[in-house]
């Protein structure tokens, strides 16, 4: 029972495809990936829309607010509202704008982020595209937002648009280092770069109790919160949404645009979330596994989005609560601290499954990381020095 | 150690989070069209006119003297005399609006009219749900959207209200008393020659 529910997806796609029998085997391909794709498209929409709503009425409850509550039962039909708003406002292009370039630069930033999702492994056997390489089609996918975000910056002809993009490129590039990196120690251990093989990596229970997910252990652990918070920094989440600071350069690359177009850029933010968060749980949560034993009659997709969500609410929560930081802070972040944990990571997982994998790895590769962590913490506060704080008054 | 503050104020924001769903008091917004708090009794926005009883015509109190219209600084009330004349609350027959308007779009609210006025007769309005699809003809308040009811006046100025019944009921009894004595007088200066 509980398997066939666990398949039902995979089931109805055969179902679907079953009528084809006899076409030639490219039509079959074709007509499977077309599934894939209106499949993925329609789940990942779906979902941002829930999350435009839910995370406005999230950050209202942190600010003991109420949120959108108007627009249908619980304000949950505000995104249509929103929707109907955005394709219905004029789209405006600037006269001395680069018009190919700020045509094609939403287009490009929705499509990568869209094409990151299908190697992602959404439940057992629902990976849409099965890759080898998957991870790094997911990153070489990923980098193409950079060139679609100066793509905008560029193509708009205006000063705001320009250091926003400028802003985005300097603190992306920076942040898809420790990214990588912090990948790699998962990579290693499994040996393979295919999500697929990672997932499968993970299962079963360490002393029948703890998933053996890479989040259990310090090295794992230490990678997934510098994954996270390298991908807030990839999806221009604040902290980290300098590239689009209202106070001071309006909305960055995202200045000249309007109506759709803005909404594809805000479509792109919240799929490349989706992505990296994906991406985050299917590397370090253990993917689609079930947390416990017991719980493994619930199918395997449920406890993926579960993950999802989590951590999706983990960047809402962020959000509620840090201010922006500065580009120089960003920046230090990312050089000082980042990198150094990130290769760290690698370090500690080496030390973990040349210590045999079991309790006496795990202490081992806590004490690596504990003491780059200590050590990097007192190196930097150390570096703080304060000048005294003059004023100067107009006279 | 660096990460610490963070977790502190992500602590901040959760009690924030979950409290908003169980104390009622951290969420203060209050849900406009449904509830709606109640006005400061010194609130006004734009002038209406009183009038006593319950025929509007009758018991306006305005006599047209033109006093408001003249000072009224952006100079958005417009006024007609009548041509005949109406016993007004003391019985004297006076003139009375035949034409009051006030455009609304215009008034800002200084209550200068109100100041001015030396029959009471205009005093400062607090509904403020004024929108309205046009901006012309429907923001142009005419003498019988103006003219609303002394319990009206009561009921959103309770203070205001009973210091100016007080006024004018002393007035009335004053004008009574001086008609009666008139009255005594005249008889009493008519009976000798008869
Ligand atoms: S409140 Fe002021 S602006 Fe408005 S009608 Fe009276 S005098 Fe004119
Ligand atoms: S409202 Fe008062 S001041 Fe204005 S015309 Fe009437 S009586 Fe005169």
């Amino acid at each position: 029972m509980s398997k066939s529910i666990d398949q039902i997806f995979i089931s109805a796609k055969q179902w679907l495809l079953s009528w084809l029998t006899g076409a030639p085997d490219w039509v079959i391909q074709v007509a499977s990936s077309l599934i894939n794709i209106f499949t993925l498209l329609a789940v990942f929409l779906t979902l941002f829309a829930l999350m435009s709503v839910l995370e406005r009425k999230i950050l209202g409850r942190i600010q003991n607010r109420y949120g959108p509550n108007r627009v249908g039962p619980f304000g949950l039909l505000q995104p249509v509202a929103d929707g109907i708003k955005m394709l219905i406002k004029e789209d405006i292009v600037p006269a001395r704008a680069d018009k190919i370039v700020h045509f094609l630069a939403p287009i490009l930033i929705a499509a990568a982020a869209v094409l990151a999702l299908g190697v992602i492994p959404y439940g057992r056997n629902m990976t849409p595209f099965t890759i080898d390489g998957g991870i790094l089609f997911f990153f070489a996918v990923g980098s193409t937002t950079e060139l679609a975000v100066f793509m905008a910056g560029w193509g708009s002809n205006n000063k705001f648009s320009m250091l926003g993009a400028m802003r985005a490129i300097a603190q992306m590039i920076s942040y898809e280092l420790p990214l990588i990196i912090t990948v790699l120690p998962v990579v290693m251990v499994v040996g393979s770069l295919n999500p697929d093989a990672i997932v499968a990596a993970q299962n079963g229970y360490a002393l029948g109790l703890v998933p053996r997910w890479f989040v259990f252990t310090p090295w794992g652990a230490t990678a997934f919160i510098l994954f996270f918070v390298s991908g807030l920094v990839e999806s221009n989440r604040t902290p980290f949404d300098v590239p689009e600071g209202e106070s001071e350069i309006v909305a960055g690359h995202m200045t000249e645009y309007s109506g759709f177009k803005y909404a594809t850029f805000f479509m792109a933010e919240y799929i490349g979330m989706f992505a990296i968060t994906g991406l985050a749980a299917t590397l370090f949560l253990g993917g689609w596994h079930s947390p416990m034993r017991a719980l493994e009659f619930l199918p395997s997709y449920v406890w993926f989005f579960a993950k999802l969500s989590a951590l999706l609410f983990v960047y809402i929560w962020l959000r509620g609560t840090l201010p922006r930081t500065r580009v120089d802070q960003i920046m230090n972040f990312a050089w000082k601290f980042m990198l150094p944990m990130a290769f760290t990571c690698v370090i500690a997982a080496a030390v973990w499954h040349y210590a045999g994998r079991g309790l006496r790895g795990w202490l081992w590769s806590l004490v690596v990381i504990a003491i780059v962590y200590t050590a990097l913490s007192i190196l930097l506060d150390a570096r703080r020095k304060f000048a005294p704080r003059t004023y100067r008054f107009a006279e | 150690m660096i990460g610490i503050g963070i977790l502190k104020g992500m602590a901040v924001t959760a009690r924030n989070f979950v409290g908003s769903y169980f104390e009622k008091e951290r969420l203060i917004t209050v849900q406009y069209p449904e509830e709606r708090n109640p006005l400061p009794e010194n609130y006004r926005n734009f002038p209406f006119l009183p009038y006593d009883g319950d025929d509007p015509h009758a018991g306006l109190r305005c006599v047209a003297c033109k006093i408001c219209e003249k000072e009224c600084p952006p100079q958005c009330i417009y006024i007609v005399k009548s041509e005949d004349k109406k016993p007004d609350y003391m019985g004297k027959p006076q003139f009375y609006p035949a034409v009051f308007d006030i455009d609304i779009s215009v008034c800002m609210s200084c209550q200068i009219c109100v100041e001015v006025c030396p029959f009471e007769a205009i005093k400062m309005d607090k509904d403020f749900e004024l929108s309205r699809r046009e901006r012309f003809d429907a923001l142009l308040l005419r003498k019988s959207d103006l003219a609303k009811s002394n319990e009206y006046y009561q009921r959103i100025c309770p203070t205001d209200a009973a210091e100016v019944d007080a006024k004018l009921a002393a007035a009335a009894e004053a004008a009574a008393k001086k008609k009666a004595v008139s009255a005594a007088a005249a008889t009493a200066a008519t009976s000798p020659a008869r």
